[in-house]
């Protein structure tokens, strides 16, 4: 016993809880918010881009969900083709492939963390703490080496040099502006990391005096 | 816990307003109170505008990027296609090829579909490539206009086209096979159960020889009912009847509606049955079938001939089930009523009570009242005409003439009861009020001038249950001294009047340069429901399903079995797929071509030169053509929309070894 508290932390005695009943609750509950958003995340688009060009007056989007894109694809494809741009299905197919599973776990990490007392909640709530950066640095990554790597063959790689586009913000290739934003998907991956945050502060404040007493 | 919600609302509030920084709607600049700008002021002052001028030009306008309010539906008469025009600005919208081949829309011109909806028109073994398109009729629900579909006649040869106004598309043709010319067409029954048709120039029943001597005994004409299936979205002419009538030269038509429903009505202006011979010592058809003072008022009532066929009654003349004139008479389905002489357009009232003959020869038009007539049937007030046919009297159907000027052709309606009427000779459309029972109150309200010799006019949904008002479009047969000079052939004027208020306005005049129209209509543009693209890539346009043809990227191919060459081909921007294709002489080609894009405006066309062929390719779409390659030599195909900045190198070679 005194070894599995080593590992998750003192358990809180039944008075204490009773007495301090908020206390506990708050970063639980709080950690329970972070990785119910997580889940849910995954039902929408993290990533948008809209291109517009005059004669596309209501433009073109792509959604990037984690797993998939929807949107114009195959007519944002067609016109890639011109600069020698691979088909954006083939970016981050690994990736891809995992997110499902792999956010499930942040949530269950998340969870974790609420039956974990001490400090090592704070490293099991790391990573969905830094998923929507982790998100952003790959679809840089990939946005970049799309980017980069176009065919010397295609009709317009005299006039379109390989560029690097923006994970955020505005920019422009041939007629076209670009502008990308995070979608809905990110934006609770970002509350969710946020809710993290704040719950390792009520955590620490619960569960610190514990700790400090089981050392005592 | 009261941290814990405030970090929490901080947070909402947070996330909210990166959410509405996302998007900011932009926002058109005021018109300032008052008058007009001074530059507007000053352009109108430098072209000598009145202010009516300026209230036309603002009524009519269309900046760039907003739409019409109404579709107006044009026939383009002998140039055989129907005109789509916006109205109020007045602008050509589109020319959808109906009888005739037109190359742009890749129609008749190496398009198996569009070849064989071409080819059921034909008659006998005469390939037919031209039509007379007259009368327009848009699918109805409840007598209102649905959107959906529209109809129109081809005079010349008696046949009748459905157009798809999912895809602006004619989807099929059909050939009455017993008579040569329809004018009295198309018109709908008010759920679109059938397709109104009526004779024009009587011929043998059953379009057989027969020499002129025998007219009277042989000669007739047929009121067709063309049975539409909604869902299928064709003619299904297995399903259709005839009404076989005497051979008094049918006009114009109408379904009955409301108090009229079950009931239709046509023209007629040769019960003299006048066969012409002006070579002979004979007058000629003109004054001929003008000396009877009176020519009759057909009435016939659809429903109970539908049942009559139901029941069997009719006999099977060249494929079509027609009733003969004596069961049309026995059973009370067919009866006359007196009209002045040669008359022209007949038109029921949106309430369906009264029917409205416009006179032409007769400076009135003449109403008739359904309630009257379905008197003078029950109380059997009639005389016979010489084929049986029972003439109700007179005076017991007619409720009121009502004098408008010389030359009443067509009547139509608008919502604050108010009916209008061309007056051909006046050149001048007549505002006249609809009076209800008491025929004093019919009286003529105002003449609009128009430029020249007007012929149909349509009101906004003028002929429905429920008309707008607002616009009347007066298709005018003369423009003269309108537009500026094009040489001998001109163009028609097709004039916009105001007629939301009082007096009628007239504020555009539009040349129409690519058919004569006859009828058109007048449709709310929210009623329809265009496509920008096809439902899926690989898409039979004219079948409403996917292609068993579709081709997709990657998959294209060349297959030979022994002289039978066939080609599966893709377009995408900015290339065809094969865009080498190897033939020898004498081969027969089977050409499938599948457009892959999805992008709204993305079409591609297709020429082959040297073979006569011409396509249209939307987006979604596959379409087939075949050829025999029996001339050697070397060929270009390519892309005829120009589709993107590399859409001249959209092409491929064709070689043909001897």
């Amino acid at each position: 016993m005194a070894n599995i508290e080593k590992l998750i932390g003192p358990r809180v005695p039944p008075e204490e809880l009773r007495a301090h009943r908020g206390r506990y609750l708050i970063p639980t509950a709080l950690f329970l918010l972070a990785a119910l958003l997580l889940l849910i995340s995954v039902f929408l688009p993290y990533w948008q881009m809209t291109l517009y060009a005059p004669q596309y007056p209501k433009g073109l989007t792509v959604q990037a969900y984690l797993n998939h894109l929807e949107g114009d694809v195959s007519e944002i494809d067609g016109l890639n083709h011109y600069i020698g741009m691979r088909p954006l299905n083939e970016a981050a197919t690994f990736e891809k492939s995992i997110s499902i599973i792999g956010v499930a776990v942040l949530a269950l990490l998340v969870l974790a963390a609420v039956f974990v007392h001490n400090r090592w909640a704070a490293l099991l709530a790391l990573p969905a703490l830094l998923f929507p950066v982790i998100f952003l640095a790959d679809l840089q990554y990939w946005l970049a080496n799309f980017g980069q790597n176009l065919d010397p063959t295609a009709p317009l790689s005299s006039s379109v040099k390989p560029f690097v586009p923006k994970v955020l913000g505005v920019g422009v290739v041939a007629q076209f502006k670009t502008i990308a934003r995070p979608g809905p998907g990110l934006w609770l991956a970002i509350a969710a990391s946020a809710l993290v945050l704040v719950g390792l502060y009520f955590h620490r404040r619960a569960y610190k005096p514990l700790v400090d007493a089981q050392k005592g | 816990m009261k941290r814990l919600i405030l970090v929490s609302v901080v947070l909402l509030l947070l996330l909210s307003a990166l959410a509405g920084c996302a998007r900011k709607k932009e926002q058109a600049t005021p018109l300032p109170a008052g008058a007009l700008p001074a530059d507007a002021m000053a352009i109108a002052q430098e072209r000598g505008l009145t202010p009516d001028d300026i209230a036309a030009a603002l009524k009519t306008y269309m900046p760039s990027g907003k739409w019409d309010e109404y579709y107006l539906f044009s026939s383009g008469g002998h140039s055989g296609n129907l005109i789509v025009i916006g109205v109020p600005s007045m602008r050509i919208l589109k020319n959808i090829a109906v009888f005739t081949p037109e190359a742009w829309q890749g129609y008749g011109y190496g398009d198996k579909a569009t070849e064989e909806i071409l080819d059921a028109g034909n008659v006998g073994d005469v390939k037919i490539r031209m039509g007379d398109s007259h009368h327009p009729a848009l699918s109805e629900t409840n007598g209102d206009y649905d959107g959906q579909w529209v109809f129109i006649n081809d005079k010349a040869n008696a046949r009748v086209a459905v157009i798809d106004l999912r895809d602006f598309r004619t989807k099929q043709i059909v050939k009455d096979p017993n008579i040569i010319s329809n004018h009295g067409s198309t018109f709908v029954t008010p759920n679109t159960e059938y397709v109104i048709q009526g004779t024009q120039y009587a011929t043998p029943l059953g379009w057989d020889y027969a020499p002129l001597s025998e007219y009277k005994e042989k000669y007739r004409g047929v009121i067709t009912l063309w049975k539409f299936d909604r869902e299928k979205g064709r003619i299904v002419p297995e399903e259709s009847f005839s009404i076989e009538v005497p051979p008094y030269w049918q006009d114009l038509c109408d379904a009955g509606k409301l108090a009229s429903d079950g009931w239709a009505f046509c023209n007629s202006f040769n019960t003299e049955l006048f066969t012409g011979g002006n070579m002979q010592g004979n007058p000629q058809f003109e004054s001929g079938v003008s000396q009877r003072d009176m020519d009759y008022l057909h009435i016939f009532n659809w429903r109970k001939a539908a049942e009559v066929v139901a029941a069997g009654k009719y006999e099977v003349i060249n494929g079509m089930r027609v009733i003969r004139l004596p069961t049309a008479a026995a059973e009370g389905i067919l009866f006359f009523a007196p009209e002045p002489k040669s008359p022209h357009g007949v038109d029921v009232t949106p309430d369906g009570q009264y029917v409205v003959v416009s006179g032409k020869l007769d400076p009135h038009v003449t109403v008739y009242s359904m309630a009257k007539i379905e008197k003078a049937i029950a109380d059997r007030n009639w005389t016979l005409d010489d084929y049986g046919v029972p003439v109700l009297n007179y005076d017991a159907v007619m409720h009121v003439q009502v004098e408008l000027g010389l030359g009443p052709l067509h009547t139509q309606f608008d919502g604050q009861g108010y009916a209008y009427t061309s007056l051909f000779l006046d050149s001048a459309i007549a505002r006249w009020k609809l009076g209800g029972d008491d025929p004093a109150a019919w009286t003529l309200v105002e003449k609009t001038p128009v430029h020249y010799n007007v012929g149909h006019i349509a009101a906004a949904e003028g002929d429905t249950v429920n008309p707008d008002g607002k616009y009347l479009v007066a298709l005018n047969k003369w423009a003269v001294d309108r537009f500026l000079p094009v040489g001998p052939l001109l163009p028609q004027n097709l004039q916009l009047l105001d007629i939301s208020g009082s007096p009628v306005k007239l504020i555009y005049d539009m040349p129409m340069g690519i058919g004569e129209p006859h009828y058109a209509q007048m449709i709310k543009a929210d009623k329809l429901k265009p496509l920008n693209v096809y439902p899926q890539v690989g898409w039979d346009a004219i079948e409403w399903k996917p292609s068993p043809y579709a081709t997709k990227k990657g998959e294209e191919r060349i297959e030979r079995n022994g002289n039978h060459v066939t080609i599966y081909s893709t377009s995408i921007r900015s290339h065809i797929t094969p865009d080498r294709v190897e033939l020898k002489k004498g081969d027969h080609v089977t050409w499938h071509i599948t457009n892959v894009e999805t992008a709204h405006d993305a079409v591609h066309g297709f020429q082959l030169g040297g073979q006569n062929i011409s396509l249209s390719i939307e987006p979604g779409a596959t379409v087939t053509f075949e050829f025999v390659a029996s001339q050697d030599g070397t060929y270009a195909y390519y892309c005829t929309e120009f589709c993107s900045a590399l859409h001249l190198e959209m092409m491929g070679y064709m070689l043909v070894e001897p």
